[in-house]
């Protein structure tokens, strides 16, 4: 059971709202967040330390704090946040590896919670429907945040392989997605007009961020070690989700990709690294067997459900409203049959 | 097994059966569940061979699908086609449907995209189909059949001859080369009719889901070969389906195609052109690329389908997947069993395009 939990990433939506959720365990006395800036959000009882963990002083918060159990979740998916690719490269990479190396010379240490990427296994037309946790990728992701994921991933095995004592889970979360947490797709679907590739319909899954927190408290109250997919149930493809969203598309040929997301990117709409376009070209599924027979949870809401609580939590501005469609449905249907059919 | 079952189709039956289909077919393409499509054809066909074998699902549902909203079981009159067309343009543009996994779009599949395959299926290369018994009515099954015809019509085929002219109304998932999944729209229609990727866990995904799974290990091969070498089966991959049929205990169901090795006659492959653009032959037919899109036009020869008896495979041993012998055996027996029905098919042939 822990009994200091430190939080990384506490500054940002994800990470205040887990430090807030932790603080409200009875069992957990003491909840510290670090994060380079201080939190907008609050973060209820958790102390707030302002470390960079880029470097050593990390060392310290854990020693004098005694630390047990640390909760991971740093890694950053929008460099707009970040200050820019490089900077987000710096705090996801640098600063895995040294919050790593804090933990291994830091006895007190027991537990390690990482929130990881179902990024990390590519997007190609060479892979399998759906990944569990033992397949490799078809197509190692060579740029953005896929590739900090995968390193940190690398970092966090090795850290376990030096420190065979520590309980390490990791987590590999399908997008996040909700009615108020920002990610690179709650951007890309918020566009005014949302560019798809043209003759590919990519299947996604989300994770509702209630469910995804629950996760994360789950594998931090519980002995879970271990690698898990956690996804809500189902899949929707691409067009269907800007369907469900009443956002107009533009199918734009994939090899115009650079370009317009170089454009997008420019304008600070949204994030389109090479990897997010091939996400989006070929999509990905992640099996969640591990998820519901192993690490015992069952989340909340479906992958559509997700993406239904965002388009309302966002209020997104629909062309085209469920509702007005169906009435315009109905309308045409007395007009022809002269009101006879009831459907 | 050597020799496959022979079911004697009467020319008159085989009439009946490409007239009459069609228009109870089309009638119940508008409407959503598999109840009222029976219905529709009972209506329209009047009591014909035809209609008393599409009665038949009405008892036996297909298993793993519900009906689909917004449908009840009477008979179909113009106003309610309408108000069904309606309701599915709504979800459509609503983006109310549901896809599985591998992003098969049932009602998608249901009422567009196999639309345009019914016709050809019936008047083009009047497909007729043998064995259809052999295919069970509910749990996995793998279908492995030969390969032909420049372009995949074949599997396209099976697919109609199994959705519906089966009883159970089995849908067909199909795997497909990772080329087909590469390429705009292609891929894309591939996925969303109900085909995946070729691989394992794929495979034994499905099979394990119970659900009918379609293979042509010949793969690119098969389709790219001469017109020279037709109906000599190519290489069968690497018996991939066979370790997946061994994992999931899923019978193998050998199937002979014949008739689609006439549809595009390869007569040179324009290899220097495929390296160019990618692909893994540029077929040269007596129609192609010299009439241009015409060339594109399959010639209507007349196909056979058979299903042979199905080869058991849940009498191994778990790790029976394992034995690479008892893999290439029974890869051997799988193409040896369609190699045979292909000869005594084309024996049994009165003329290609007859």
């Amino acid at each position: 059971m822990p009994r200091v939990v430190l939080v990384t990433g506490v500054s940002r939506y994800l990470g205040g709202r887990m430090a807030r959720i932790l603080t409200e365990d009875p069992q957990i006395s003491r909840v510290v967040g670090v994060d380079v800036v201080p939190p907008r959000m609050d973060i209820g009882g958790a102390e707030f330390v302002r470390a960079d963990i880029r470097n050593p002083i990390i060392s310290k918060v854990i020693n004098a704090a005694e630390v047990d159990t640390v909760v991971h979740m740093g890694v950053i998916a929008t460099p707009v946040q970040a200050g820019g690719r490089m900077s987000m490269k710096e705090i996801n990479v640098i600063g895995t590896m040294q919050l790593l190396a804090a933990c291994q010379k830091a006895p007190s240490v027991a537990k390690l919670i990482v929130k990881s990427s179902s990024s990390i296994y590519g997007a190609g037309p060479k892979d399998p429907a759906m990944f569990t946790e033992e397949m490799e990728p078809k197509h190692t992701p060579g740029s953005g945040w896929a590739k900090d994921s995968v390193e940190v991933e690398g970092y966090v095995r090795g850290f376990a392989r030096r420190r065979p004592d520590v309980d390490v889970t990791t987590l590999r979360f399908a997008n996040f997605l909700g009615p108020r947490v920002d990610t690179p797709m709650s951007s890309y679907f918020s566009l005014p007009v949302v560019p798809t590739p043209l003759g590919h319909d990519a299947r996604l899954q989300f994770i509702h961020e209630d469910d995804g927190l629950e996760a994360i408290r789950r594998a931090t109250v519980g002995d879970h070690p271990g690698m898990f997919n956690i996804a809500g149930d189902g899949v929707i493809s691409l067009s269907q989700a800007a369907r469900r969203a009443g956002r107009p598309t533009v199918p734009l040929p994939t090899s115009s990709a650079g370009i317009v997301g170089a454009m997008i990117r420019r304008m600070g709409l949204a994030d389109f690294s090479p990897e997010q376009v091939r996400f989006l070209t070929y999509g990905r599924g992640i099996d969640t067997t591990r998820m519901r027979d192993i690490f015992g949870f069952e989340p909340q809401h479906t992958t559509p459900e997700t993406f239904d609580s965002f388009v309302r939590g966002r209020q997104l501005n629909r062309l085209m409203p469920p509702e007005r469609v169906e009435a315009a449905e109905e309308q045409l249907v007395s007009m022809l049959t002269g009101g006879g059919v009831s459907r | 097994m050597t020799d496959a079952r022979v079911i004697p189709i009467k020319a008159k039956d085989t009439k009946s059966n490409t007239r009459k289909k069609p228009a109870a077919k089309k009638a119940a393409s508008k409407s959503a569940s598999p109840s009222r499509r029976s219905g529709a054809s009972r209506g329209s066909s009047g009591g014909s061979a035809a209609a008393q074998r599409a009665e038949e699902p009405e008892e036996q549902p297909t298993p793993k699908h519900d009906p689909l909203p917004g449908t009840e079981p009477e008979p179909v009159a113009w106003d309610r086609k309408v108000a069904n067309a309606l309701a599915f343009m709504r979800r459509r543009v609503t983006g109310d449907y549901e896809i599985d996994e591998f992003g098969y779009d049932r009602e998608l599949t249901d009422m567009v995209l196999n639309a345009p395959l019914r016709p050809i299926y019936s008047r083009w290369f009047r497909v007729e189909t043998r064995g259809l018994e052999n295919i069970p009515d509910d749990g996995g099954a793998l279908v492995v059949a030969n390969h032909s015809g420049t372009i995949a019509l074949d599997s396209l085929m099976t697919s109609v001859a199994l959705l519906d002219h089966h009883p159970a109304r089995r849908q067909l998932r199909m795997l497909g080369a990772n080329l087909v999944f590469k390429t705009p729209v292609v891929g894309d229609f591939a996925r969303k009719s109900g085909s995946t990727l070729a691989c394992a866990p794929d495979a034994e995904r499905l099979l394990n889901k119970g659900e009918l799974v379609g293979v042509w290990p010949e793969g690119f091969k098969g389709v790219g070969k001469p017109f020279s070498e037709r109906y000599k089966l190519q290489r069968f991959g690497r018996g991939g389906f066979v370790s997946a049929a061994l994992r999931t205990k899923s019978p193998i169901i050998p199937c002979a195609i014949v008739g689609a090795e006439e549809t595009y006659p390869i007569l040179a492959n324009a290899k220097t052109l495929a390296r160019i653009m990618g692909i893994p032959y540029f077929p040269i037919t007596p129609t192609f690329p010299l009439l241009g899109p015409l060339g594109l036009v399959p010639l209507p020869s007349k196909w056979i389908i058979e299903f042979g008896e199905p080869i058991y495979t849940d009498g191994y041993p778990d790790d029976a997947a394992d034995d690479p012998m008892l893999v290439f055996n029974l890869t051997d027996q799988v193409r040896e069993t369609i190699q045979q029905t292909l000869y005594k098919l084309l024996v049994q042939r009165r003329s290609v395009f007859m």
